[in-house]
């Protein structure tokens, strides 16, 4: 079935506020095999100029999709089959990096949903913000495989 | 780190080769909060017309920008990375795991202390991300 374009525009918080630990930016450093000293020791982080331990740039995913595409995607309404999708396009655009101690609010935005093919792209656009502080804009485009309505002949 | 004065376009970074298996997978799971079962479960995956197991495309682009990482030293200088999934990478079940090949170069610098980072990853010769770029902040 093919998604609710009445979502286009709908922009809500994706989620409670995330609270970033350093357990959370060692654990998704150690997943990604990633052992840069700053995303795991405080003082190696404090070396470079940063009040705590730094996270991967990837790690903002966690916040901005709610872990597991959380909140208003999950919506029946919307009609996204989670095992239908895959990653389209990722990107993430930093006022500065995230750091353990961080509290992340999100309003995410959905901007666009259209088929493409037998395809429908859907584009999610996440503000992050620390404190009121911006932090960061995440772009996520989702795929959802074979649910645009066939063409009308 | 790399001096922005010392840097030039075409200037390669290292590139490196990391290998992905199922458990790679099942701690990205865990780590990043996306359980998505094509990501672990085979059977799921084949019945919804995938190959097998895919990774998860956040944990292909976060492996690719440990290449820019490495290279910089320090995570907190990426002012932007965005890339594009144009093949899914799929995970067999066994020890060796799948090869992803990741290579970079400097692809353009900025009057504002800038560079960006053009990346390659590959797996088996196919890319499997287009338009990955990194900006990076050099000191």
């Amino acid at each position: 079935m093919s998604l609710n374009r009445d979502f286009i525009g709908h922009e809500a918080p994706l989620g409670e506020p995330l609270e970033v630990t350093r357990g959370d930016i060692r654990r998704f450093a150690t997943a990604i095999g990633d052992d840069n000293p700053a995303c795991h020791d405080r003082a190696a982080a404090q070396a470079l100029g940063y009040a705590d331990v730094v996270a991967p740039p990837t790690f903002l995913i966690v916040a901005s999709t709610g872990g597991s595409l959380g909140g208003f995607i999950r919506d029946p309404e919307l009609g996204l089959n989670y095992a239908m999708v895959v990653h389209g396009e990722q990107s993430f655009a930093f006022h500065r990096p995230v750091m353990a101690g961080d509290v992340l609010n999100t309003v995410a935005r959905i901007q666009d949903i259209r088929a493409v093919g037998r395809n429908e792209l859907l584009t999610l656009v996440v503000e992050v913000t620390s404190n009121g502080e911006p932090v960061a804009t995440v772009t996520n485009t989702l795929v959802s495989r074979g649910t645009a309505a066939p063409k009308q002949a | 780190m790399p001096g922005y004065a010392d840097v030039e376009v075409g200037t390669e970074l290292a590139a490196q080769d990391f290998a992905l298996t199922r458990a790679d997978l099942v701690r990205y799971a865990g780590a990043s909060g996306d359980f998505n079962v094509i990501h672990w479960n085979e059977r799921t995956a084949k019945a919804v017309g995938l190959p097998n197991v895919i990774a998860h495309g956040m944990l292909t682009m976060a492996t690719a920008g440990r290449v820019v990482t490495d290279w910089v030293g320090d995570p907190g200088r990426v002012v932007s990375y965005g890339v594009r999934f144009s093949r899914p990478v799929v995970v067999e079940d066994d020890d060796t795991g799948t090869t992803l090949t990741v290579a970079g170069v400097v692809e353009a610098k900025h009057d504002d202390g800038t560079v960006t980072v053009a990346l390659t990853a590959t797996v088996g010769g196919e890319k499997v991300l287009m338009a990955a770029k990194a900006v990076v902040r050099l000191s």
